[in-house]
């Protein structure tokens, strides 16, 4: 923990409410460094995704809005600021469920992610290639219409479309959903290749751990809209309640499900 | 563009229905009088008025595409720009000029439109975007009327209106219904061109396709909006100006809005060749029926005839002949 480089991204204790009822997050703070893999851990609604919606301000066309906290993106408050402006500032999100548009094709696709870039025409055409680069098999099914290639190009083409504005961060929600093991290694793989090339920031939500703490340099842990734990991500996948409660492992080995006992499963670190 | 296989048998089987049932009516009936020219000169004159129930179509089109919304105020908006394009005219601006300033005028409706309505009823279920649709229409109405008065007025715009014989005089076609489709399809490609080709157009059609994903990669959904109600108004001006020139600009413009439905479902309500197509053969279709089969059953036809080629498309084909097909991989 020495010389930690200042954080790109600063989320200062933030409330979001949906609908101006439903409490979803309860106070979540958290920093991702520049040049940094982050991760953002957690079960089925946890707040993962509405963690990620807060900082790209995609949460109000949900109806959501962050009533507490402050997020500062290269030092500047960036809460109120719309998606676009924020994407023209380095900040891009990859959606959960790949959201390619899918009557477009693959190229066109890509093409959009260029939208707030005042570039021109031979710059956004090296950057396609730059793309196509990174995920030869889009380059072979530019022409096809986004909606009929599979799961896994779908992801790419998120990806691929998100790069197309040159971003310093992407939001990255749920890359691994739906897809192949290998798929999700080899999706990963591009996230460290970018990471560590282009110098892209990730801030990474995920419900596949395993996969996730070995990729990310650091981990948060969250639970029922609170950050539970945080730490190093090796810390973190050596941490025995993590192992044990998001690995599915425990010291004696791999656990069957008929040896947890109801009250054990599942540690509560606060509420 | 991809066809399906299935879209042109429709389209054929259509075609030959509405060819051999008049020739079969002329052969057996003493009432219909029956002669491949005259049917040419039915079918032809059908088509060309067909394509002005296209130019009201595509401007619903562009409206749901983009945004999802039903834009009820259509028939408004092409009554609106008529009345403002016939009033300048009667002030004694010029005629390039009237356009220019009505398309400014549209262009300020559309911002007005989004500003007061869309913005504040962003995710709102379309019914109530629907809903307030009918309410826009109901204010251009009367402000149009209100403005430039209610009055029927004559537009003049220089089109010859006098018929043009083909083949020997067999054959008469209406000069100004060539001119108004000529100009329909020139404002067509402009639009295909714009939609395909432009960035504008590509995020228009990212919008339409998926607004949250067109949010998460930059593209301003209010400026969309703001555009596609612009191109809108600008088919309605054009729309508006035709159907102004052929039976004067008044009140019952903003109903032809009605012969636009069946169109929409006919063609299919997100596609812009739909639009075009299912205009042609409503168009062609009333007109044939109402003049071989009409005296069969006493006429009046054309009135329900593209309301009910909508209901038989609705049962059997509710996407109608290029709607879009929610793409689902198995």
């Amino acid at each position: 923990m020495t010389d930690k480089p200042s954080p790109l991204l600063t989320v200062e204790n933030i409330e979001v409410i949906y609908n101006h009822v439903i409490l979803v997050l309860k106070g979540v703070s958290l920093q991702v460094p520049e040049g940094g893999i982050t991760a953002l851990l957690g079960g089925n609604g946890a707040g993962k995704t509405t963690t990620l919606k807060a900082i790209s301000n995609l949460l109000r066309a949900e109806r959501g809005d962050v009533t507490k906290g402050a997020i500062h993106y290269q030092g500047q408050r960036v809460d109120s600021m719309s998606p676009a402006d924020l994407v023209k500032k380095g900040v891009v999100q990859v959606m959960e469920g790949r959201h390619c548009f899918e009557h477009l094709t693959v190229e066109e696709n890509l093409l959009t992610g260029a939208y707030t870039r005042k570039a021109g025409r031979r710059a956004i055409n090296d950057d396609l290639e730059r793309v196509y680069n990174y995920f030869p098999r889009l380059r072979e099914r530019r022409k096809s219409q986004a909606g009929y290639t599979s799961g896994g190009e779908q992801q790419m083409v998120a990806m691929g479309r998100a790069m197309m504005a040159r971003p310093k961060m992407i939001l990255l929600d749920e890359p691994s959903m739906g897809l192949a093991p290998q798929l999700v290694e080899e999706i990963f793989e591009i996230v460290k290749t970018l990471n560590e090339k282009e110098g892209v920031s990730f801030l990474l939500a995920e419900q596949n751990t395993n996969v996730a703490l070995k990729y990310a340099k650091y981990g948060y842990i969250l639970e029922n809209g609170r950050i539970v734990m945080d730490g190093d991500a090796k810390e973190l996948s050596e941490n025995s309640d993590v192992r044990e409660f998001y690995l599915g492992v425990s010291d004696k080995g791999r656990k069957s499900f008929r040896d947890v006992k109801h009250y054990r499963r599942r540690k509560r670190w606060l509420a | 563009m991809h066809v399906e296989r299935s879209v042109l048998t429709t389209i054929g089987a259509m075609l030959v229905l509405m060819t051999a049932l008049p020739w079969f009516v002329g052969q057996v009936s003493e009432d219909v009088f029956f002669e491949w020219p005259f049917f040419l000169e039915v079918a032809i004159g059908g088509l060309l008025s067909g394509v002005m129930y296209s130019l009201v179509a595509l401007g619903f089109v562009l409206i749901f595409k983009a945004s999802g919304v039903f834009n009820f105020a259509q028939g408004a908006m092409v009554l609106f720009a008529a009345l403002s394009f016939v009033g300048l005219k009667d002030l004694g601006v010029p005629l390039w000029l009237c356009f220019i300033l009505t398309a400014g005028i549209m262009t300020l409706v559309a911002m007005t439109i989004e500003r007061l309505v869309l913005r504040p009823l962003v995710n709102q279920e379309p019914i109530i975007l629907f809903m307030v649709t009918i309410g826009i229409a109901y204010v251009l109405d009367g402000l149009g009327q209100m403005i430039w008065g209610s009055e029927v007025r004559m537009l003049d715009i220089g089109l010859p209106q006098d018929p043009s014989f083909f083949f020997d005089g067999k054959i008469l076609i209406n000069q100004f219904d060539m001119f108004a489709a000529l100009i329909a399809g020139a404002l067509v490609a402009a639009l295909v061109i714009f939609f395909q080709y432009t960035k504008t157009g590509r995020a228009l059609r990212a919008v339409a396709d998926d607004h949250q994903a067109a949010m998460s990669v930059g593209i301003p959904l209010q400026h969309i909006w703001v555009v596609v109600w612009t191109v809108a108004g600008l088919v309605a001006l054009v729309a508006g100006i035709m159907w102004g020139g052929k039976l004067g600009v008044q009140f019952s413009l903003a109903l032809i809005a009605l012969k636009a439905l069946p169109v929409l479902i006919l063609g299919g309500f997100t596609s812009i060749p739909g639009a075009i197509i299912g205009g042609l053969i409503v168009g062609a279709g009333e007109k044939v029926s109402e003049v071989f089969l009409g005296p069969l059953v006493g006429g009046g036809i054309e009135d329900w005839f593209a309301y009910m080629l909508a209901l038989v498309f609705l049962v059997f084909r509710p996407q109608g002949l290029f709607g879009e097909k929610i793409i689902e991989r198995v």
